[in-house]
């Protein structure tokens, strides 16, 4: 219907494309000023140079105008690619190992009671919700050498070893095992919902079938569950995978300061070194580690959306 | 036939003891008397009794609800304009861009987020002189901008799993788009905006990277406050903040589950009566 003649001009504009517009514009704005210019500074200072100013970069100088050092300087030290590759293998590790324990736990949750179900999922979630910055420090105090936790493995440990081998205490704190187990129970929610989700979708008559034929338990898993649990297992080894590697406040808090992890890494070049270039370049250097896990989880999204559309 | 899963039953178990027997410590260790964080010094509870009277933390308490919740508003109505634009307007000059824009900060590492934004700030300082300090309005922006994705993804799922077909009748019946938007697809998509401004408001009230970068002096917020003395060790008053915290979240969820149990099983009954009644 074409606007009614009362309309003054600006109404008119408004209800043939200015509320479009506004709806559109507005939030692309915002995110181009707020996101992809910081995003473009980012890019753009790990060619600059620093110097002792403010702020503390320049362009040109001595150098011409992109002044690749920094990049060089990802390659020759070995600070940079020791952090690079203990981001990368401690972040595996965590996804395997939530793969691991989340796996049988979110299996566990589509055979019980639908009651029940409800329960333990709040229960998954409810850690979710408290804080994260308290989860790690919940592990800080289970980790230090006095307490209870150590001294029950520490127990435990000097009961198996032979005497020689006792310790006073087992050294948890402030090692990479420390940031895997603590990475672990952190994203571990992370792992169990989108695999929940993928398993509960599935046909148990499948398994039944299976079952009446003859196959024992664990072929049916192998043969029948785990292949078409796949999409679930991709999402959520990525959910876990992709904030694990750049994560900054767990290594921080119980993380080994001789072996850092790529996230530390950048906010001490930009606080403490105060190289907002090499911050910069070390940045740039995570995204490109993040961009091949991104590209398998999105054409994997990309493909459940489309199952998903076919069904509807 | 169905056999009793016992090895997932028993992961279910080692699952939820890995989950629950930290924070249940944690919870145990805020009695403790001894100023030693892990030696057991008899039942107190004088660390929740400093709490109370400790002026920093409720100032801190007081500055981040505010930030969440200026925050979670602004976001809202961000992600929601971001969600409608890319689920109904299926053509407009730049939308691979839009579509990018909208999905990266939710995969972006939040240390790259943080210096970003900190380098943007503070060349804003320079070049424009606005905020002319880092503060509470630096980071709000951060928080809009990091959590209104969050929402647009909400209602994005929202819309897309909505049948539009009240839509176009509305349309075919004359009714103007933007009417049709404010009438029918806001109220649609309300259970999503509602749960968009709670998410944000979560993300928001929870965050230390990104407000650990972009925050200025004298604004402390209360996980700033928290990273800050966590740094440091662990601390009884820490773990009696922490309980307070986990109790309200637990309180919460678990009022919140309640409902939504109850309101399954009446559905359940009502399609069961109705089922009945048509036998």
């Amino acid at each position: 219907m074409s606007p009614s003649h009362h309309d003054t001009p600006l109404e008119r504009w408004f209800h043939r494309r200015g509320w479009i517009r506004i709806t559109i514009g507005t939030p692309y704005l915002w995110l181009i000023f707020f996101f992809l210019l910081p995003f473009i500074i980012v890019l753009a200072m790990s060619f600059a140079t620093r110097t002792p100013t403010a702020p503390p970069f320049s362009f040109g100088g001595e150098n011409p105008v992109l002044n690749f050092a920094h990049y060089q300087r990802l390659f020759s030290d070995d600070l940079y690619i020791r952090a690079y590759l203990t981001s990368v293998a401690n972040a595996a590790f965590a996804t395997f190992l939530c793969l691991l324990i989340g796996y049988p736990m979110a299996l566990g949750l589509t055979r019980v009671s639908r009651s029940w179900r409800n329960v333990l999922l709040m229960l998954v979630i409810l850690p979710f919700w408290t804080s994260f910055l308290l989860r790690v420090y919940a592990w800080m105090g289970l980790m230090g050498s006095n307490s209870w936790f150590n001294k029950l493995l520490t127990s435990i440990y000097n009961g198996i070893v032979p005497a020689d081998w006792a310790l006073r205490y087992i050294p948890m704190m402030n090692t990479n095992f420390a940031v895997i187990l603590v990475t672990v129970y952190s994203y571990l929610p992370f792992m169990i919902l989108p695999l929940y989700a993928n398993l509960e979708k599935l046909d148990f008559s499948l398994n039944e079938a299976a079952m009446d034929l003859g196959s024992r338990p664990f072929r049916v898993f192998r043969d029948v569950t785990l292949p078409l649990s796949v999409p679930g297992i991709i999402a959520g080894s990525m959910l876990v995978f992709i904030p694990a590697s750049g994560e900054l406040i767990i290594p921080s808090l119980v993380g080994s300061s001789s072996r850092p992890m790529i996230g530390r890494v950048i906010a001490d070049e930009f606080t403490s070194a105060r190289s907002w270039p090499m911050a910069s370049a070390v940045a740039i250097a995570l995204l490109v580690l993040l961009v091949v896990p991104l590209m398998i989880y999105t054409y994997y999204d990309a493909k459940s959306y489309e199952k998903q559309r076919e069904e509807a | 036939m169905r056999q009793r899963p016992v090895f997932l039953i028993t992961m279910l178990c080692f699952g939820f003891a890995f989950f629950y027997i930290p924070i249940l410590s944690m919870m145990v260790y805020s009695f403790n008397g001894s100023r030693l964080a892990t030696v057991w010094g008899g039942f107190s509870v004088k660390w929740y009794v400093s709490l109370l009277s400790n002026r920093q933390i409720l100032k801190a308490v007081m500055l981040s609800l505010q930030i969440a919740v200026t925050s979670a508003t602004f976001a809202t109505i961000l992600g929601t304009m971001a969600g409608i634009a890319i689920a109904r307007f299926k053509t407009f000059r730049g939308r691979t861009l839009f579509s990018g824009l909208i999905t990266a900060p939710l995969v972006m590492p939040e240390v790259i987020t943080g210096i970003a934004s900190l380098m943007l700030f503070i060349l804003m300082a320079e070049y424009i002189g606005w905020p002319a300090q880092r503060g509470v309005t630096t980071v709000t922006l951060a928080h809009i901008t990091f959590s209104m994705v969050f929402v647009s993804t909400i209602v994005h799922s929202r819309l897309v799993q909505t049948d539009d077909s009240i839509e176009e009748a509305a349309m075919d019946l004359g009714s103007r788009p933007w009417q049709v938007m404010k009438d029918i697809t806001l109220p649609v998509i309300s259970p999503a905006i509602v749960s968009g401004w709670l998410l944000a408001f979560t993300i928001s009230l929870d965050d230390v990277v990104i407000t650990n970068f972009t925050t200025g002096p004298g604004t402390t917020t209360l996980p700033i406050l928290i990273w800050s003395k966590v740094k440091l060790g662990v601390t009884p008053d820490v773990n009696a903040l922490a309980t307070i915290m986990v109790c309200i979240v637990g309180i919460g969820i678990t009022i919140a589950g309640i409902i939504l149990t109850r309101a399954e099983k009446r559905r359940d009954l009502d399609a069961q009566l109705a089922y009945q009644a048509n036998k």
